[in-house]
């Protein structure tokens, strides 16, 4: 653990802040997450429990309602926080990359293939139009796109989503990343193409040394893919820790519940642990913990106070009142 | 146990247009022969990647299309030969539940009106008496009596599936066709309607068609599961049997590519080749023969029967002796 990490984040908090002020959304709240090189995080948690915004703040990328209100973010050493919007530009898509969940939505249908995928290479490497085809070429090769050289020409709506998926992550690793964020990337894939791209993942990061950032809902791609896993609810980090301990001996009730929420093959029709309720809303949260509407352990404490991060274990946290030493 | 609907050889074929000069463009083969049967009170899954069919099986089985060739019985009788009121009564005891509950129910009526509309339009029931049904059937699903005064937008998207599953039981149906019931909902609610979906099954008697892409969730809601590729069932039996050791290459690779649900739960990855081919123009033989990777020569040219082998029923030439 001498070495530095790749990404630090500490105590980030990034807000929508709408109607004058007068209503503030706490999409991310207190986020402390460290990530080494050539690791996979897992982000996990439901639609609302502010995944999406803390990738986008990573990038710093959010709308104009959102802003980052405090904490700090440091990329290889180096406060992205400070930095001006034109050497942002120089990070993102050269040194962090990220894949969207939507394929179709994230090629542009009037340029080519080669195109999309020479671009970044022209941006950020000054590539001549020649090498940058050559390598657009070599990239579609490295992302297993049969006949790469004669699909450069070709439009995204000649190709299959599975196909497209790849050709995303092929945009995203030309200029060779050190950290790629893929949010919720198999979402629109059928399970088989879904076992073929994250094979395709695990190969790339494996060659190229990339750190990687899954955002899922699920928390199979966490069990196959990941080595650590943070577990977001209603904007908070609840839990983080490596992926075996936390599946293997989670502390706060919702990721209890999560784990045991899922149907497991090979086991017989009895019950489900459902989660009653449903997640709060962001822009009203309860005095105390976020989860406690919904918790089978709630006590008194957890509506006056919200849980600290506690130290459960090297590199395992828990916000919750029952991990209080 | 009772059969309670059996399709036999059930086919769908979509036309294509004619092309400019007239030529025979063919067609989108979505359901090619497919036999099964549902028990009362019991569950099938029917799973597969998009494009095998599994939806346009599920509108067959609601009479939103109808079939190319084959048939389907209910309760004995054919479909064909039921007249207009053995339809109507048909249409009634088969009910749905859609993916997705922001869609399936209209916005600009309240939920009392929305679960009610089946009751008014079969049945001649006064306002009373259905106010009271609906409150009954609020209850059933786990939804408090005062939600049937509000509209679908105040309602999260688990409480709105609750609502459509309301109205699917409005007419106290005997099969519920339930396509991806959970895949649009979060993590968290999911595992809340699939146990009301099997608390209704265990009060109710209801037979379910399930069909959903989620293999766990299937193997953990069916009694048997059916698997289709590119609109022809591969593998059918005991829900059990097909998910714990499944014979069908396609199955096997299905299976593998599930995620898993614990980091230690180590399977041999099955990754297969390529994609699904067009339905339009399935390969020869078995239709799986371009991406199985226990491929043989006579794959390609001879098409392979269902036929019983361990315990369940698959089209593979491997379990296949050769003639």
């Amino acid at each position: 653990m001498t070495d530095r990490p790749l990404l630090e984040l500490d105590r980030l908090s990034a807000h929508y802040v709408t109607g004058r002020g007068s209503r503030v959304v706490r999409a991310v709240d207190e986020v402390s997450l460290t990530l080494q090189k050539g690791e996979t995080l897992g982000v996990v948690g439901e639609s609302g429990s502010g995944k999406t915004t803390l990738a986008l703040a990573i990038l710093r990328l959010l709308p104009t309602a959102a802003k980052i209100v405090s904490g700090a973010l440091r990329f290889d050493g180096e406060d992205l926080l400070a930095k001006s919007p034109t050497e942002m530009r120089k990070i993102r898509g050269k040194r962090i990359a990220m894949i969207l969940q939507d394929p179709m939505a994230s090629l542009n249908p009037l340029f080519t293939v080669g195109d999309q995928v020479g671009e970044s290479l022209r941006v950020h490497e000054n590539a001549s139009r020649r090498s940058a085809r050559e390598r657009a070429g070599a990239l579609l090769k490295s992302v297993k796109i049969p006949a790469a050289v004669q699909r450069l020409r070709e439009y995204p709506h000649q190709m299959s989503g599975g196909m497209r998926q790849r050709i995303v992550g092929a945009i995203a690793i030309a200029c060779e990343p050190r950290l790629l964020i893929a949010d919720e990337p198999t979402t629109s894939l059928d399970v088989t193409i879904q076992a073929q791209y994250l094979k395709l993942l695990r190969e790339i990061q494996r060659e190229h040394g990339l750190a990687l950032i899954f955002i899922t809902h699920n928390l199979g791609i966490v069990a196959r893919m990941c080595d650590s896993v943070a577990v977001m609810y209603a904007g908070r980090v609840i839990e983080s820790g490596p992926v075996r301990r936390i599946f293997n001996a989670p502390v706060h009730p919702y990721t209890r519940a999560l784990i045991e929420s899922i149907p497991r093959l090979g086991e017989g029709p009895e019950r489900l642990t459902a989660i009653d309720g449903q997640p709060p809303d962001l822009a009203s949260l309860p005095a105390g913990c976020s989860f406690q509407a919904r918790c089978p352990r709630v006590m008194d404490h957890c509506r006056e106070e919200a849980p600290p991060a506690f130290d459960i274990a090297t590199q395992h946290l828990a916000r919750c009142w029952l991990a209080r030493p | 146990m009772t059969t309670l609907l059996e399709a036999h050889k059930l086919t769908k074929h979509f036309p294509l247009r004619r092309g400019l000069f007239g030529a025979d463009p063919g067609a989108v083969r979505a359901v090619d022969g497919v036999s099964f049967t549902i028990e009362a009170g019991r569950t099938l899954g029917v799973v597969g990647e998009s494009g095998c069919g599994k939806s346009t099986t599920a509108k067959l089985v609601l009479k939103l299309e109808e079939p190319t060739a084959g048939e389907i019985r209910f309760e004995g009788r054919a479909l064909q030969t039921l007249n207009a009121e053995g339809l109507r009564q048909y249409r009634r005891s088969v009910q749905a539940v859609f993916q997705d509950p922001f869609a399936s129910l209209n916005p600009r009526m309240r939920v009392d009106a929305i679960i009610a509309e089946p009751l008014i339009t079969n049945e001649k029931v006064g306002k009373a008496q259905a106010r009271e049904r609906v409150g009954k059937l609020l209850d059933m699903v786990g939804l408090p009596a005062r939600s049937a005064d509000l509209f679908p937008h105040e309602f999260s998207g688990g409480q709105r599936q609750r609502i459509a599953i309301a109205r699917a039981l409005a007419l106290s149906p005997k099969l519920v066709v339930l396509d991806e019931p959970v895949s649009a909902l979060d993590v968290s609610i999911r595992a809340q309607i699939l146990n009301l979906l099997v608390d209704l099954q265990r009060d109710l008697g209801l037979a379910y068609l399930f069909i959903a892409h989620d293999l766990a969730a299937v193997a953990h809601m069916s009694h048997s599961i059916a698997v289709m590729y590119l609109g022809q069932l591969v593998e059918y039996g005991a829900a059990k049997t097909v998910a714990a050791d499944p014979k069908h290459p396609y199955t096997q690779a299905l299976f593998s590519a599930a995620l898993p649900s614990h980091p230690d739960e180590s399977r041999d990855e099955i990754i297969l080749t390529g994609e699904v081919p067009s339905p339009v123009n399935p390969p020869s033989g078995c239709r799986f023969h371009p991406r199985c990777p226990h491929v043989l020569p006579r794959c390609a040219p001879e098409v392979p029967r269902l036929r019983t082998a361990f315990g369940r029923e698959t089209a593979c030439h491997l379990y296949d002796p050769a003639p």
